[in-house]
């Protein structure tokens, strides 16, 4: 039976050869751009052991990297940043005031358990 | 106002609720929005994972340290499995956001060949992933071994291999004289957890299951060090160190073979359970055990969805509806996968 009640939106994503050839040249770009950090992560890793006096910049350095990757995967291969405005941030604010607080208030309790665990368990 | 900016819509349709504000589909949407409670629950995990590494401090591993073998080549190379498994997934993330491009091209034949890429990726990762579950439960050669005083410290240095065992007192089984060649680390850890080991004369002796005794015929070990993990009355770890308490030389060689020879059961752990593990505290084996595990189950279910929505492809049924949306909706799942391992490679094996 024939449903009036959807409208087809996938259509609106058709390209035809032209537009493909340059969406897949920024798919390529993207993957290089991927590995790239991904190198750049592991060959740090290997090199700066975790009692060097620089590590607390690399630990930074890898955890705004690995931003960067989530964002090209987000953005590119899931598409959310061709998608309509009003879907993109529907997606991203909500999960970002959710996991904000969730690292606020964990970093907080963390405090209060270590300070706890100081005063009555002596450690 | 609703609707989307290039197929203006009359308002009976606009107010009868035919159009998306979003101009998406409701299974893209409904696809999005499990994507977001699923990353809220991987969020939610790492967070605790960093609450109890922050805790644990310095008795906490060091990725870098547990996870440095490579099939077929051993030990001592650092990261580079964990970054070809992320290698991997990037790879077939590639090859899926391909296949939804070929889809808006309504080329199925194209469609069919990059899904068929992601699949095999997909199993290449959960394969690997099965490894080194397998290496991390089995462990070192070494283990994690309780000194004198009751503390517990890892063991670096090379582990001298084992050729043979020679009975020097027959058993049930074995006759005085029998050269044991098959399974020799596995039964050496077993008698050193069962408190079966002496050392005479500079050469461990081993009392078998059947009651026999077989002296090891093994290459001497190098121990270059010895890294308290956890607090004995001797040596004590604080919450706050940073930097770890170290037994070198000699003394760590006498240590670690008082220890072992003790014939006290259970003073060395080998790999990793949910009760204990060599590389650090519970909570470590654990939260590897839950964060790998909830991820490697939902890489094997992207991979059976995969293969589910490569037949519905290959028989047609998307060509004839005139558009791939389910490819993509699959290639979402996928990609979040991915998205999700950046984040735990990140927070597991690199920092």
């Amino acid at each position: 039976m024939e449903r009036d009640d959807i409208i087809e939106y996938s259509l609106h994503a058709h390209h035809d050869e032209e537009q493909g050839k340059k969406i897949r040249r920024k798919i390529w770009m993207v993957t290089a751009i991927l590995t790239a950090i991904t190198a750049v992560e592991v060959i740090t890793g290997i090199f700066v052991k975790q009692h060097s006096s620089i590590w607390e910049l690399v630990k930074w350095a890898f955890i705004i990297l690995t931003l960067f990757k989530a964002g090209y995967i987000v953005l590119v291969f899931m598409h959310l940043g061709d998608e309509k405005k009003s879907l993109k941030y529907m997606i991203l604010i909500p999960y970002f005031i959710f996991i904000l607080y969730l690292i606020f208030i964990l970093i907080v309790e963390a405090l209060a358990v270590d300070s706890a665990l100081k005063q009555y368990m002596g450690l | 106002m609703a609707g989307h900016a290039s197929n203006p819509t009359d308002s009976a349709t606009l107010w009868g609720g035919k159009v998306s504000p979003f101009s998406t589909s409701y299974g893209k949407l409904m696809m999005w929005f499990f994507l977001v409670s699923d990353a809220l629950t991987f969020g939610g995990l790492l967070v605790s994972y960093g609450f109890t590494r922050h805790d644990a401090q310095v008795s906490w591993p060091i990725g870098e340290e547990t996870f440095n073998s490579l099939p077929f080549l051993g030990h001592g190379y650092p990261l580079i499995y964990v970054a070809l498994m992320t290698f991997i997934l990037i790879v077939s993330s590639v090859t899926m956001v391909l296949a939804v491009e070929a889809g808006h091209r309504m080329d199925k034949k194209g469609v069919m060949k990059w899904m068929v890429a992601t699949i095999i990726g997909g199993f290449f990762f959960v394969g690997s992933q099965a490894w080194e579950w397998y290496h991390f439960i089995h462990g070192s050669e070494f283990g994690k071994v309780e000194l004198a005083d009751g503390s517990r410290a890892i063991v670096k240095g090379h582990f001298g291999e084992i050729k043979n065992f020679t009975v020097v007192e027959a058993g049930h089984h074995h006759k005085k004289g029998e050269v044991i060649k098959d399974d020799l680390l596995h039964e050496f850890h077993h008698a050193i957890l069962d408190g079966n080991v002496t050392m005479q004369g500079g050469t461990y002796m081993v009392k078998m299951h059947d009651g026999s005794v077989a002296k090891v015929n093994k290459e001497k070990d190098h121990i270059d060090k010895l890294v308290i993990k956890e607090s004995g009355s001797k040596y004590v770890v604080k919450s706050g160190d940073k930097t770890p308490i170290l037994i070198t030389g000699h003394d760590a060689e006498k240590m670690y073979t008082e220890a072992i020879t003790s014939g006290e059961r259970n003073r060395v752990i080998y790999g990793a359970d949910l009760q204990q593990n060599e590389y650090g505290p519970a909570q470590y084996g654990q939260f590897f055990f839950f964060i790998t595990g909830f991820h490697g189950f939902h890489v094997f279910s992207g991979v059976i969805i995969n293969i589910i929505i490569f037949l519905g492809v290959a028989r047609g049924l998307y060509h004839g509806r005139g558009h791939y949306e389910m490819v993509e909706k699959t290639g979402l799942y996928w990609h979040f996968v991915d998205l999700v391992w950046v984040f735990v490679f990140t927070f597991f094996y690199l920092v």
